[in-house]
C-alpha cells in the first residue's frame, strides 16, 4: 500500500492501482468515458483529467492511466482541471449530443451552448469501451478501431458482417452513448452496426429465445464449461 | 496471390506475428493492395484477429485495401513542396486524370495520392511515379511526365 | 519501389571491394585498413558521383554510366576509378560530380557532359561551364569546399558521405572506420564510453534535446538485464531529410554509434525503424547490416571482445505518429503504432517490457567521433548547452537548397544568406519555419538569434529534426499554419479527444479564416483549443500539434486579422479571397495561359490580349506559372 493525497485528504491505495480508480473507491467522483474497472485504462477520452504532483513535478494528467505512487498529491478540482475536462467535454459533445450520459455530464460541466458542431454524428465518442470489452472480457475480438485521426471509428473488419462476434451484447451494454443497438426479433439477434444476424436459442422452460448458439459454442471452444451440462437450456430467469 | 508466395513471405520473417507489419508491407508491395483473401489466409496462418489486420491495414498511410494504379503517383504534400506550391501540381493532376487524390483512374492506370514529405525536399515541388522522382515540378511538366507513363503502359499492353 | 532503385544501384554500381573474411581482433581490423590503404593509390584520380535521393532524381545514375562507359572507351579502366557516393548535400545543384584529389567540383552534369569532363581530367583542365557559378556574383569556383554554401559548413558528420560508396565498407574502413569501436573495445569500458557521451553533452538530434549520456545511463542502471537499443529513423518531419541522407550515404557510421551505445548501455539487441517512404536507405542499410556481420563487427564476440550485439531493420508503413518513441516501441512489437501512456520512461520500461534506449539517426552518427576524438575535442564545436555540430535541411524559398552542417550556435541569418544564398528572384524574405510541425516560424526579427535547442523553444519555435523551410513574401503564413494543421489531423492517431477532435476544429477555422468566412473571435477560440491541445494530449504530436497556429499568431496576428477583418490575404496565396486578370498591355495573346487552364476559364482571340472569366477560374495559378511576359495578375 502507498500514501496518496487527494483534494487533501490522505487515503491508502495498492500501489500501482490507478488513480481514478483510487478516488472512485473513496468515493471522490471524477468524470470519465473510457474507463471500465475490469479493463486495461486507454485514457483516450481524456476528461478524467486531474494535477498530479510527484515530487517536484506537477503535471495535468488523466487519472485513469497514472499508477498510485507513494506520496503523490492529487487534485482534481483546480480551476485549470475544470476549464480543461470542460474544453475537452465540449469537443466530445458534437460527436454524440444526444446521448444522455454525454448531456448529463456536460450540464454538470456547465456547457449551455454548443461551440462545435458536426454535420454527421454517430453518435460514437471513440472511446474504445466496446472494443477493449469485445477483447478483453468477452475475448472474441470481433470489432475494432480503424482509420487514424478524425477518421478513426469502430467497425467490423471491413465494416462488413463482424463473423466473429458472438452477438453476447456486451459492446451494447458497456457504450456510454448507446449508439450500438441489439435488436432481438423472433428467434433472431441483429447488431446492425456490426451487420451480424445470428439465430437464438429458446429456453426450453419458457421459450424466451435467450441467448445465441453462437454465444453458447464460443464458450464451449474456449473451454468455459458451464455450471451444469444443460445450464443453456434455460434462460436465466428459469434457473 | 498464391499460397506459396505468402508462404515465402511469411517465412522471411520467421512466421512471426511481430513483424505482421513488415508481412502486410512485402504483400502490398506484389500486389499493389492487401486482397482479403490474402489476409484471411494470414489471419488463421499466424493466429492474428482480422480485427488487428484490419487496424492496421487502415492505419498505414503505405497500406490500402483497395488495388491501387499501376502507376501510383504521389504527390509530395511536404512543407518545402507546399511553400513552392505544391497545390498547383496536385490541382494539375486531378483535372488531367479526372480523379481526385486517393483515386484510381477507371483504366486502373494511374492512381493519384497526396504524401507527407518523401524526404527530397531539395527538388520541390516533387512529385514521385512508381517510386522515381521528378523534381522541380511545374504545371507544364505534369503533362509530359503523364505521357511519358501513358506510353509506356500502350507499349506493354500491345 | 524498392525494386526499382535496387535495380538502378545494382546496374550501376558494379560489385567492388575484396573477400569478406572474420576480423577476429583489433589488430587484425588494423591490418585490413592498412591493405586497402595500401590498394588505394592516393594519386589516382577518383571521379565520383552523388547517387543520394537528390541526385538520382535528375537522374545522376545515367550520368555515373555515362562516365564508366567513357572511362572504358578510353581505356582508363585501370588509371581512374569511379565511385557512386552518398548525398553531397548540395541538392540544388545535381548531379554533382566531384573529382578527386583535385575536389573539383561540377553541377548539374548531364551524362553527355562524361567526354567533356574526362578529356579535361586527362589535360589537368577543368570544364568552365560545368563549374558552380554563384548566382549572385556570378563568381565561378573549381573546388567543392570553395562554394560559399560549403564554406561556411562544418560537415563533421556529413563529411564523409562525399568520399564513400555507402555499399562497400572498405571505404568506410579506409576513412577511418570502426576505429571509434576498436578503441572502446581494447582501451575502454562500457562506463568508460558512456562517461564519455556524458561529457560530451551530446543532446538528441530528433526533437526535444535530451542528453543522450543520460538517457543512456537510465537505460543502463535500469535492472532488468535485457535492454535493447534503438535507431529511430522514422523521419517523419516534412522538410527535413538529413537521416535519409546519412542512412543511405554512411551507414557504417549510423552502425558504429549504434554499436558503441549497445556497448555502453549493454544491449545485446538492436533495431533501426525506417520510413518505408527511404527504400534506397533500408536498402545500403541492409547491406550494411550483412557487411558488417561477415566481418564479425556484428554477432558474437564482436572483434574478439567477447562483447555480443545483433542488430535488426524493421520498416515503418508511413504513419508520422510512429516517431514517437512509444508508438515506435508499439510499433516495433507488431502493434499499431500508437502512443502509449508513460509514466515509465521507455529508458526504463520499452520494448516488451525491457530497458530501451531510443536516438535518431543524426544522435547516433554522432558518437563515433565523440569517441574516437573524445569529449573536450567535441565540447570545442558549438556554444554553451549545444554541442558539436547539426544538420539541417535549408529548403523552401531559399538559393541554395540542400543539406547544411554547422556549428550548433551560429545564427539563423548566416545560414539562410551566407550558405542558403538568399532569397530567389529578389523577394522579400518572411520566415523560417523549424522543428516540423510541432515547431514554429521565425519572422526578420529574430534572424540574429543563435541556432541551438534552447534559443529556438524562446522563440517558441523547436530545433525538431532540423527542418528549416524558408519563406518569403509570397507565402500566406494563416496558409501555412492551415497546411500545418492539416497535416496533424491527418497523422493524428486519434486516441486522445483534445488531439484527434482539437487538431480538426482548428483546422476548421483555420479553413474558414483563409476562406474569408472567419469571425470575430476566431483567434480567441483557436487559443482555446491551442491550450487545451497542448495541456490535455497524451504525446508529444498532440502536446505541440498547436505551435504552428500559436507561433504565426504570435509573429504574424496581423495576417489573421486581414483575413477575419477585411477578406483580404495579404500575401495573394488564400484562393478565396484573391483574383486572377491578365494584364492587357503584357499580353501578346499566345495562348499558353490558355492551353494550360484546367477550367477552360480563359478566353480570347489568339494574338490579342487574353480574359480570365473571374467566375470558373479556380485560382490554381497554372496561368501565372506558364507565362513568359509576366501579364498575369493577381490581386
Amino acid at each position: 500500500m502507498v500514501n496518496i493525497t487527494i483534494d487533501g485528504q490522505q487515503f491508502q491505495a495498492a500501489e500501482g492501482q490507478n488513480v481514478l480508480q483510487a478516488a472512485l473507491d473513496n468515493g471522490i467522483e471524477i468524470p470519465h468515458l473510457c474507463y471500465h474497472e475490469n479493463l486495461s485504462s486507454y485514457g483516450g477520452c481524456r476528461l478524467c483529467l486531474v494535477e498530479i504532483t510527484r515530487g517536484q513535478r506537477t503535471t495535468l494528467t488523466t487519472s485513469c492511466t497514472y499508477p498510485c505512487l507513494e506520496g503523490i498529491v492529487v487534485r482534481t478540482d483546480t480551476p485549470e482541471v475544470l476549464k480543461a475536462r470542460r474544453l475537452v467535454m465540449e469537443l466530445l459533445l458534437p460527436l454524440a449530443p444526444e446521448a444522455p450520459q454525454i448531456q448529463a455530464l456536460a450540464r454538470e460541466m456547465g456547457i449551455s451552448e454548443q461551440r462545435f458542431t458536426e454535420e454527421e454524428a454517430d453518435n460514437c465518442i471513440r472511446c474504445g469501451l466496446c472494443t477493449r470489452a469485445c477483447t478483453e472480457m468477452v475475448g472474441a475480438q470481433a470489432i475494432t478501431f480503424s482509420g487514424r485521426g478524425y477518421r478513426r471509428a469502430v467497425e467490423s473488419p471491413f465494416g462488413e458482417e463482424a463473423v466473429d462476434c458472438i452477438g453476447c451484447g456486451t459492446c451494447v451494454y458497456i457504450c456510454p452513448t448507446g449508439c450500438i443497438e441489439m435488436l432481438d426479433r423472433g428467434t433472431q439477434r441483429t447488431l446492425p452496426k456490426w451487420k451480424r444476424t445470428l439465430e437464438l436459442k429458446k429456453c426450453t422452460k419458457c421459450g424466451w429465445p435467450y441467448i445465441p448458439f453462437a454465444q453458447i459454442e464460443f464458450a464451449r471452444q474456449r473451454g468455459q464449461e458451464p455450471p451444469a451440462a444443460d445450464w443453456f437450456d434455460l434462460c436465466p430467469n428459469c434457473r | 496471390m498464391e499460397v506459396k508466395e505468402i508462404d515465402q513471405v511469411m517465412e522471411k520473417y520467421g512466421s512471426d506475428p511481430a513483424d505482421i507489419l513488415g508481412i502486410l508491407m512485402d504483400i502490398q508491395e506484389k500486389e499493389r493492395y492487401l486482397p482479403r483473401e490474402t489476409l484471411d489466409y494470414l489471419s488463421k496462418k499466424l493466429d492474428l484477429p482480422m480485427t488487428k489486420l484490419y487496424r492496421m491495414a487502415t492505419f498505414y498511410e503505405a497500406l490500402s485495401l483497395k488495388p491501387l494504379g499501376r502507376h501510383q503517383i504521389h504527390v509530395c504534400m511536404g512543407t518545402a513542396c507546399h511553400v513552392r506550391g505544391a497545390a498547383r501540381i496536385l490541382d494539375k493532376l486531378e483535372s488531367q486524370l479526372s480523379i481526385k487524390a486517393g483515386e484510381v483512374t477507371p483504366d486502373l492506370n494511374f492512381g493519384l495520392k497526396t504524401v507527407n514529405c518523401v524526404g527530397a525536399c531539395a527538388l520541390g515541388p516533387v512529385v514521385q511515379v512508381d517510386g522515381e522522382y521528378h523534381g522541380n515540378m511545374s504545371a507544364l511538366k505534369v503533362e509530359r511526365m503523364l505521357k511519358k507513363y501513358s506510353g509506356s503502359e500502350n507499349k506493354e499492353a500491345e | 519501389m524498392v525494386g526499382f532503385l535496387e535495380t538502378v544501384i545494382l546496374k550501376s554500381v558494379k560489385e567492388r571491394g575484396g573477400p569478406v573474411f572474420r576480423l577476429n581482433s583489433v589488430g587484425e581490423l588494423e591490418k585490413l585498413r592498412a591493405e586497402i590503404s595500401e590498394k588505394r593509390d592516393t594519386g589516382k584520380p577518383c571521379i565520383t558521383t552523388c547517387l543520394g535521393t537528390g541526385c538520382h532524381a535528375y537522374a545522376s545514375y545515367d550520368v555515373y554510366d555515362a562516365l564508366a562507359e567513357e572511362i572504358d572507351a578510353r581505356g582508363l579502366k585501370e588509371k581512374i576509378e569511379l565511385r557512386g557516393t552518398g548525398c553531397h548535400g548540395f541538392c540544388e545543384q545535381g548531379p554533382i560530380v566531384v573529382i578527386f584529389p583535385s575536389e573539383i567540383c561540377y553541377c548539374r552534369v548531364q551524362p553527355e557532359d562524361a567526354a567533356d569532363i574526362l578529356a579535361a581530367l586527362m589535360e589537368d583542365k577543368v570544364v568552365d561551364r560545368l563549374l558552380y557559378e554563384d548566382p549572385v556574383s556570378g563568381q565561378k569556383y573549381e573546388r567543392e569546399d570553395e562554394i560559399p554554401f560549403y564554406k561556411n559548413q562544418n560537415r563533421l558528420i556529413l563529411g564523409q558521405n562525399r568520399l564513400i560508396d555507402p555499399q562497400n565498407i572498405e571505404d568506410y574502413f579506409a576513412q577511418g572506420g570502426y576505429k571509434a569501436l576498436a578503441k572502446a573495445l581494447t582501451d575502454m569500458t562500457p562506463e568508460d564510453v558512456l562517461a564519455e557521451v556524458k561529457k560530451a553533452n551530446l543532446r538528441g538530434r530528433g526533437g526535444g534535446g535530451f542528453p543522450a549520456g543520460v538517457k543512456w545511463e537510465t537505460t543502463r542502471q535500469a535492472p532488468e538485464k535485457e535492454k535493447y537499443v534503438v535507431v529511430n529513423a522514422d523521419e517523419g518531419d516534412p522538410g527535413a531529410y538529413m537521416d535519409r541522407s546519412l542512412l543511405e550515404g554512411n551507414p557504417h557510421l549510423v552502425l558504429e554509434g549504434l554499436i558503441l551505445g549497445a556497448y555502453a548501455i549493454g544491449a545485446a539487441e538492436g533495431f533501426v525503424y525506417v520510413r518505408q517512404e527511404y527504400p534506397l536507405a533500408v536498402d545500403n542499410l541492409s547491406r550494411a547490416v550483412e557487411q558488417a556481420q561477415g566481418y564479425g563487427l556484428l554477432g558474437d564476440n564482436i572483434l574478439g571482445s567477447g562483447f555480443n550485439f545483433r542488430v535488426r531493420i524493421k520498416r515503418g508503413a508511413g504513419a508520422f505518429v510512429s516517431g514517437e518513441s512509444s508508438a515506435l516501441v508499439s510499433a516495433i512489437e507488431g502493434q499499431v503504432g500508437e502512443p502509449r501512456p508513460k509514466h515509465i520512461n521507455t529508458a526504463i520500461s520499452g520494448l516488451w517490457g525491457k530497458p530501451t534506449n531510443l536516438n535518431n539517426v543524426e544522435t547516433w552518427a554522432n558518437v563515433p567521433f565523440i569517441i574516437e576524438r573524445g569529449a573536450d575535442w567535441f565540447n570545442g564545436i558549438g556554444n554553451e548547452g549545444n554541442k558539436g555540430t547539426k544538420i539541417f535541411s535549408l529548403v523552401g524559398k531559399v538559393n541554395n537548397t540542400g543539406l547544411v552542417e554547422v556549428p550548433m550556435g551560429i545564427p539563423l541569418r548566416k545560414i539562410i544568406e551566407d550558405i542558403g544564398g538568399g532569397i530567389p528572384q529578389g523577394k522579400k524574405f518572411k520566415a523560417v519555419q523549424t522543428g516540423g510541425p510541432s515547431g514554429g516560424c521565425i519572422p526578420e526579427q529574430h534572424l540574429d538569434t543563435p541556432v541551438d535547442f534552447d534559443r529556438l523553444q524562446e522563440l517558441g519555435s523547436m530545433m525538431g529534426s532540423g527542418g528549416m523551410i524558408v519563406m518569403d513574401e509570397n507565402n500566406c503564413m494563416v496558409d501555412v499554419a492551415k497546411y500545418f494543421m492539416n497535416f496533424l489531423k491527418d497523422e493524428s492517431c486519434g486516441k486522445c479527444t483534445s488531439c484527434r477532435e482539437g487538431t480538426k476544429r482548428m483546422y476548421e477555422i483555420l479553413e474558414a479564416i483563409t476562406k474569408g468566412e472567419g469571425r470575430a473571435g476566431d483567434i480567441e477560440l483557436l487559443e482555446e483549443l491551442a491550450w487545451v491541445t497542448e495541456k490535455t494530449s497524451l504525446c508529444a504530436l498532440g502536446q505541440t500539434a498547436a505551435n504552428p497556429v500559436l507561433s504565426t499568431l504570435r509573429y504574424f496576428r496581423e495576417e489573421y486579422e486581414a483575413h477575419i477583418n477585411e477578406k483580404r490575404c495579404p500575401a495573394k496565396v488564400c484562393k478565396a479571397l484573391i483574383r486572377y486578370t491578365i494584364d492587357p498591355e503584357k499580353c501578346d495573346g499566345c495562348g499558353r495561359c490558355q492551353r494550360n487552364c484546367p477550367e477552360e476559364a480563359i478566353s480570347g482571340e489568339l494574338k490579342s490580349p487574353l480574359v480570365i472569366d473571374t467566375d470558373r477560374c479556380s485560382r490554381c495559378g497554372i496561368c501565372l506559372e506558364v507565362c513568359r511576359r509576366d501579364a498575369v495578375v493577381v490581386e
